[in-house]
């Protein structure tokens, strides 16, 4: 696969007036308050134009549509998108009809246009307005072939997202998962990697082989997860760019668990030796492996802080699932978790601020806690919810819910507030997400 | 150490295997159970007429079970199973030649990871047995399928107790 990276540009010459002090903010951390109107009309063409990805015209209300959809899933928004506000001409993007915007009730304004420029590119303007104060509060451009004009919308949406909340952009990213289909006591899993909001889905194994737990390695040209091909359960790394998959750990038992390291040297995993399971690193590249826990017990989901110092994992060494932290060369293991009930699969956040978990009490949850075991917040409640995983601005956690009796699985995502509570869309049923870096 | 003449007995014999095999095919191929079971020597298993000494079918209807199981989160081996894997290793001892396959499984009622890592334990808890009752290390292979393939396919206590299991896969 060809990794584009798409600039953001400043644009100049099609208006002068420069971006005032933010009037407007989203509060993210409350959680309740009202979600902010926001317009999103269906972006203009400055000419006309046929693409391998269509007219021009058309992918400028389907760039809209992308934004609303995003702003809306991110539960911060209430935006009314192509369908509900009208579209607008092209030189009203640098010079929107406010007093028609003050009448939607919006109180930001995203608009922009979709050029077809001479090299067989797109370019996507994105202008952010405050609809009160009828002031420009960003703008950017971004450059993308036509097959890749959703990633556009996507960075324009972050652009919205980060100016009006001051949080990390999270869009423009992609998730690996297990597809699953089939009897419940013979499940066919197939990874498969889509865009955060499930366009451009594809398979990436064929179902042949029981594969589980996927994880992008921290750009996201790598995937390490486990599979049974050869009735061998191990840890393979699959590179996303070529398709090739290769072992990481030619070992006699069961290596299972993984995940990368944050600067993508290591593979952190779990080998199982008669019973016996613990925590061991490896170089991504393979190599003899480390052994960092010798605990009597199973040690296992190990994930690393981002900075690579610390590695929090599950162990059941004191007779049931719990959390705990130590440094990344095996030294200090304390527990972190002392609540009623069970803890497993921690995974930290890429802020370093919180742990989230899989809390087991009566059903299965979605939890976070500090790092030093405190604060603890229950986000979820379904009947089995877990494998939680973390968008790229620490802001949202995908997870998976079994349900009771048909043992089907789904794909779903909720903030840090848990109230926004939503599932991702697969086309068929979903488990074992990890979501990936925001794209360069 | 082996004198000349058994290596060359030896040597000898190996080709008129390896001969034999290789005609088979231009042979017309008998029925397997008739082919077979006249040349092993009788088995004293009461039900065990007609299935092929050292197989699959031989192994279920002398043991009584390939199947043990376990009570929640646990792996230790409880006075039924103990019964059941008794009469395993018997059979194995009896058949060294034949290499068993111990799945650990797990309910779904556990973490994914956690549960692997627990269907590895309960798989190595019957190897164990089985290796503390005579049976030779090298016919035992484990694998842990955690919760990935239930036998029962409710969300009840009794589907759970019927998936929480370790199984003595011999080949068929």
């Amino acid at each position: 696969m060809k990794r584009y990276k798409i600039l953001g540009m400043i644009l100049t010459g099609l208006v002068m007036a420069a971006p005032s002090q933010a009037q407007i903010r989203v509060d993210i951390t409350g959680g309740i308050s009202a979600p902010m109107p926001i317009a999103v009309p269906a972006m203009p063409t400055p000419a006309a134009a046929n693409t391998p990805a269509g007219a021009t015209a058309a992918l400028g209300r389907q760039v809209a549509d992308v934004i609303t959809n995003d702003l809306k899933n991110s539960g911060l928004f209430a935006p009314m998108g192509p369908g509900s506000v009208r579209p607008v001409a092209f030189k009203q993007v640098v010079s929107p009809d406010f007093p028609y915007w003050t009448g939607t009730g919006a109180q930001a304004l995203v608009q922009g246009f979709v050029q077809a420029n001479g090299d067989g590119t797109l370019t996507v303007g994105c202008y952010l307005y405050d609809v009160f104060s009828r002031t420009e509060m960003t703008r950017q451009g971004y450059v993308v072939p036509p097959a890749q004009w959703r990633r556009a919308a996507h960075k324009c949406a972050d652009t919205v997202y980060t100016r009006l909340t001051g949080e990390g952009p999270y869009f423009d990213s992609r998730i690996v998962y297990v597809s699953e289909s089939g009897p419940k006591n013979n499940r066919t899993k197939r990874l498969a990697i889509m865009d955060q909001d499930g366009a451009n889905h594809r398979f990436i194994t064929n179902g042949q082989n029981i594969v589980l737990t996927p994880r992008y390695s921290p750009n996201g040209s790598k995937i390490v997860y486990m599979t049974f091909a050869g009735r061998q359960p191990r840890v393979y790394v699959y590179d996303v760019g070529t398709g090739t998959q290769r072992l990481v750990v030619s070992q006699a038992n069961m290596t299972f668990s993984p995940r990368f390291s944050p600067d993508g040297r290591y593979i952190v995993f779990s080998i199982a030796v008669n019973g016996n399971t613990d925590i061991y690193r490896v170089s991504a590249g393979g190599g003899s492996p480390q052994r960092l826990t010798t605990a009597p017990g199973i040690d296992t989901s190990a994930s690393y802080s981002p900075d690579g110092s610390k590695i929090v994992f599950e162990s059941d060494r004191s007779g049931a699932q719990q959390l705990y932290v130590m440094n990344a060369d095996g030294s200090n293991q304390q527990r972190i978790s002392f609540g009623s009930g069970r803890y497993a699969t921690p995974v930290w956040s890429p802020r370093g601020d919180l742990i989230a978990f899989t809390k087991i009490g009566g059903g299965f949850s979605i939890g976070v806690m500090s790092p030093g075991g405190g604060n603890e917040k229950i986000l979820t409640g379904g009947w089995q919810d877990e494998g939680p995983s973390w968008s790229p601005n620490g802001r949202v956690i995908s997870f998976f819910r079994t349900a009771q009796g048909s043992g089907k699985a789904d794909l779903w995502s909720v903030d840090l507030t848990g109230v926004n509570e939503r599932p991702i869309p697969t086309p068929l049923d979903g488990s074992d997400p990890s979501w990936g870096p925001l794209l360069p | 150490m082996m004198n000349t003449t058994t290596k060359v007995l030896l040597t000898a014999s190996l080709l008129a295997v390896a001969a034999c095999s290789k005609k088979k095919p231009e042979e017309l191929p008998p029925p397997p159970a008739q082919s077979q079971v006249p040349a092993m020597p009788e088995t004293s298993g009461p039900v065990s007429g007609t299935a092929v000494p050292g197989s699959r079918a031989d192994f279920l209807a002398q043991v009584g079970s390939d199947t043990i199981h376990f009570d929640t989160d646990k792996y230790d081996i409880n006075a039924e199973a103990s019964g059941i894997l008794t009469r395993q290793a018997a059979w194995l001892n009896a058949n060294p030649s034949v290499r068993a396959t111990i799945e650990g499984h797990a309910d779904e009622r556990g973490t994914r990871e956690y549960n692997l890592a627990l269907g590895d334990r309960r798989a190595n808890s019957v190897k164990n047995f089985l290796v503390n009752n005579g049976v030779s290390s090298a016919q035992l292979a484990t694998i842990s399928y955690g919760k990935e393939r239930p036998v029962a396919t409710g969300s009840d206590e009794g589907s759970w107790a019927e998936n929480r299991r370790a199984v003595t896969v011999v080949p068929e």
